[in-house]
């Protein structure tokens, strides 16, 4: 970490495991600041009166006030404050991209560092969890309206609890076994543990969510039929869940996942443990290709597992790496190689179908591309083959058309998502909103519950007084 | 829980038949659609097509051999106990539609997936050819049922034990010779469905078959059960399970499929030791 000296205090850092001890196992890596560092680092927040943090957060988490209460030692009072406008900050105090919301907009970062806003945010949630009472936030009376969510993301999760509040009956709809979306498929163990998730959803239902698994809508039952079923307002957040390949040759070797495979058989199936059923294709040498948050999961999960080298393949330059900083930083502590510039070609395999290594391209950058950034730019004559033997695609993924192909009156934009109305997530479809993924293509997780909550408020209206 | 309602053993300890309680899945299930179950919190998904429904009483059949850890997991539930989770009905259903003669070819549990879909095919109006294969009489399951259904019926086995001795292919070629029909499907194992579509090729046979890929969510997510079909690539759980047999990379398909194999077999090796661990240990209490 950076120790430069200015006249704001230092922020304090956040205690972690040693990089060499946390490569082998799956528990979180940060490991939470203590009461006495939580008071002190909120002494930190000058408690502006414009609070510009406020505005670089999706859901408008009253920040200072949050703050204020840690520094004065009521922890209770804090969370509930919290609650108000974020139902999961044990989530969002760990997997949020702070840097660029609410600490990015920080006046003591101007200058210095910015207020530990997140590590303060996941303090108060840990506390409650740990310590707290158990009290839930306060119910309006019951409206008997009734309330479907589909998938239970951090999109579903956020509409879910807003509505539960607001009196309507709310059932939650999950396509797999357990609810929480790329929460529990997609985020690993050690940077949110799935405990967390569990308790999180555990609050919901005792709120009277009511959560049913195991269903996927779309086939199991339809949008239509939902209303038949007697819901007066359906939310679709069901995540961009359809992954894209390179399509290069070689791709459908043994040994070469998709991101969401890999992930889904270590997180959700907990391959890692020994304890349960799932196989999973062990590699000594692997190479992860993309640059994002997810390639950076995948690499520290490969490491995690087992592997002796796990390299990061990314066309582009460090500067244009979409991971957090925090995780990429974190990846390169526990040894995982980045090897910038680089494209692969295509993946070779043995006679039985399984990899054996990958054939890559160096690039270098040239004008900048549609997406602003500098288009990478193949170096000729700069192929090399490396051994690998378990390859993860980690280049992002598409909107899953499992529920829109079967509702047409759900209009979809020219890439399969959901045109959904920015301002309140309304569909095409009466008594229809969208949002997360399923509307923006894969963001973040807190971008996701920022639409959730405009489109429960705007669900809530409509319940309350129509259209 | 879903809830186990029947257990029969087609086969003693190899082939099992389980009646599911799931009401949802068992009333939006059309032919040719699966189910993933897993036993339990800490076991497998795994995919089945589902060999009937019963929208009335709310249950869904499947159909499987005893083959690794897993299926040997499912094989130990009994009547009243349960699988942990069920997720259905997955997949695209068979269009069903009257085209003429239609030739449904079955071979070992592949003739559970080809019961709904044959007696579909007939209630559509079609005329019925069906041909069951099997390695020995004991492993040709749903054979009345399927010949109660068929205008022509052909059993064929490994061993001659029951029906002619000899393949699928054998009798689809004594079939063919009679008058080119106007569908083939073929469900069955990979080199049976290479074959059979291999046999249908150079008239042009219309030629389905189904394909049981290693998967995990069975919604598009992962990716896994992907399968070269042409020059594309498809997910099995959402752009099938069926598909062109004259299109499918039949060979990429079986070496995806073994992806696990070694895995597998030490799994089984361990859940065999465990189970005879605690047999001895039964029997030592009794």
């Amino acid at each position: 970490m950076q120790e430069k000296k200015s006249k704001i205090q230092d922020r304090h850092p956040m205690p972690e495991q040693p990089a060499n001890v946390r490569r082998h196992n799956f528990l979180e890596v940060p490991l939470g600041y203590g009461e006495e560092t939580a008071m002190a680092e909120a002494t930190r927040c000058i408690q502006c009166k414009n609070p510009q943090c406020v505005q670089g957060c999706p859901v408008a988490v009253p920040i200072p006030q949050f703050i204020k209460a840690i520094a004065e030692g009521r922890f209770s009072e804090g969370i509930r404050t919290i609650w108000e406008k974020n139902a999961l900050p044990a989530v969002c105090g760990r997997v949020c991209p702070q840097e660029s919301q609410c600490e990015g907009q920080c006046i003591l970062g101007k200058k210095g560092s910015p207020v530990a806003i997140g590590n303060l945010e996941r303090f108060l949630a840990d506390w409650e969890r740990k310590k707290g009472d158990g009290s839930l936030p306060e119910k309006m009376a019951a409206t008997g309206k009734r309330v479907a969510v589909v998938g239970s993301g951090p999109a579903g999760l956020t509409v879910a609890g807003d509505l539960v509040l607001k009196g309507h009956d709310v059932t939650l709809f999950e396509a797999f076994h357990k609810p929480g979306g790329v929460l529990v498929y997609g985020i690993p163990e050690f940077r949110l543990p799935k405990a967390i998730v569990e308790s999180e959803v555990k609050t919901l239902e005792k709120l009277g969510v009511n959560l049913v698994c195991n269903t996927v809508v779309g086939r199991a039952v339809d949008v239509k039929e939902l209303f038949e079923e007697g819901f007066d307002a359906v939310f679709v957040g069901v995540g961009a869940g359809l992954p894209s390949f390179m399509n290069i040759p070689g791709e459908n070797l043994i040994g070469v996942y998709s991101a969401n495979e890999y992930l889904t058989r270590a997180n959700l199936m907990k391959a890692y443990d020994p304890a349960y059923d799932t196989p999973m294709v062990v590699g000594r040498n692997v190479a992860v290709v993309g640059g994002g948050n997810v390639a950076m999961d995948a690499a520290r999960t490969a490491l995690r597992m087992g592997a002796e080298s796990v390299k990061i393949i990314y066309r582009r330059s460090r500067e244009e790496m979409p991971a957090r900083l925090e995780e990429s930083h974190h990846a390169e502590e526990e040894g995982v190689e980045f090897m910038l510039l680089t494209n692969p070609l295509r993946f070779d395999g043995d006679e039985r179908g399984r990899l054996t290594s990958v054939t890559c391209k160096r690039m270098e950058l040239g004008e900048p591309d549609a997406s602003g950034r500098r288009r990478p730019v193949p170096l000729d004559g700069s192929d090399f083959t490396m051994d690998c033997d378990l390859a993860i695609i980690a280049v992002g993924s598409g909107a899953n058309p499992l529920l829109t192909s079967s509702e047409p009156e759900i209009a979809l934009n020219r890439w399969g998502n959901i045109e959904a109305d920015p301002e309140n997530g309304k569909t095409s479809m009466r008594g229809v909103w969208a949002g997360g993924d399923i509307v923006t293509g894969a963001a973040t997780v807190i971008l996701a519950m920022g639409a959730g909550r405009k489109a429960a408020t705007s669900m809530h209206d409509f319940l309350a007084r129509g259209w | 829980m879903f809830k186990i309602v029947k257990r029969e053993e087609l086969v003693p300890s190899s082939v099992i038949l389980h009646e599911i309680h799931a009401p949802r899945v068992a009333q939006k299930t059309r032919p040719g659609q699966f189910v993933i179950v897993k036993a339990t919190e800490t076991g497998e998904r795994i995919p089945l097509t589902m060999a009937d429904t019963d929208p009335v009483a709310g249950t869904v059949t499947i159909i499987f051999m005893v083959v690794g850890k897993s299926t040997a997991l499912f094989a130990s539930l009994q009547e009243g106990e349960g699988y942990a989770d069920l997720i259905g009905p997955l997949g695209r259903a068979t269009d069903i539609e009257k085209v003429g003669h239609v030739v449904c070819i079955g071979g070992g549990t592949g003739i559970a997936v080809l019961h709904p879909i044959a007696r579909a095919m007939k209630e559509a109006g079609n005329r019925l050819t069906v041909i069951l294969g099997a390695r020995s009489a004991d492993f040709m399951i749903l054979k009345d049922r399927m010949s109660a259904l068929a205008d022509t019926f052909i059993s064929v086995s490994d061993d001659g034990s029951t029906g002619k001795k000899g393949f699928v292919t054998d009798a689809l070629q004594e079939t063919l010779a009679l008058g080119k029909p106007e569908l083939v499907v073929a469900i069955g194992p990979v080199p049976m469905m290479k074959a059979v579509s291999e046999m249908t090729r150079p008239d042009g046979i219309h030629t389905l078959v189904s394909l049981n890929p290693i998967m995990i969510d069975g919604t598009g997510m992962c990716g896994g059960c992907r399968v070269s079909v042409g020059d594309k690539v498809k997910f099995a759980c959402v752009d099938g399970p069926e598909f062109d047999g004259h299109a499918v990379d039949f060979d990429g398909l079986s070496q995806r499929l073994s992806a696990y194999k070694e895995e597998e077999q030490a799994a089984m090796e361990i859940h065999r030791c465990r189970m005879e661990a605690q047999a001895a240990n039964s029997d030592q209490q009794s």
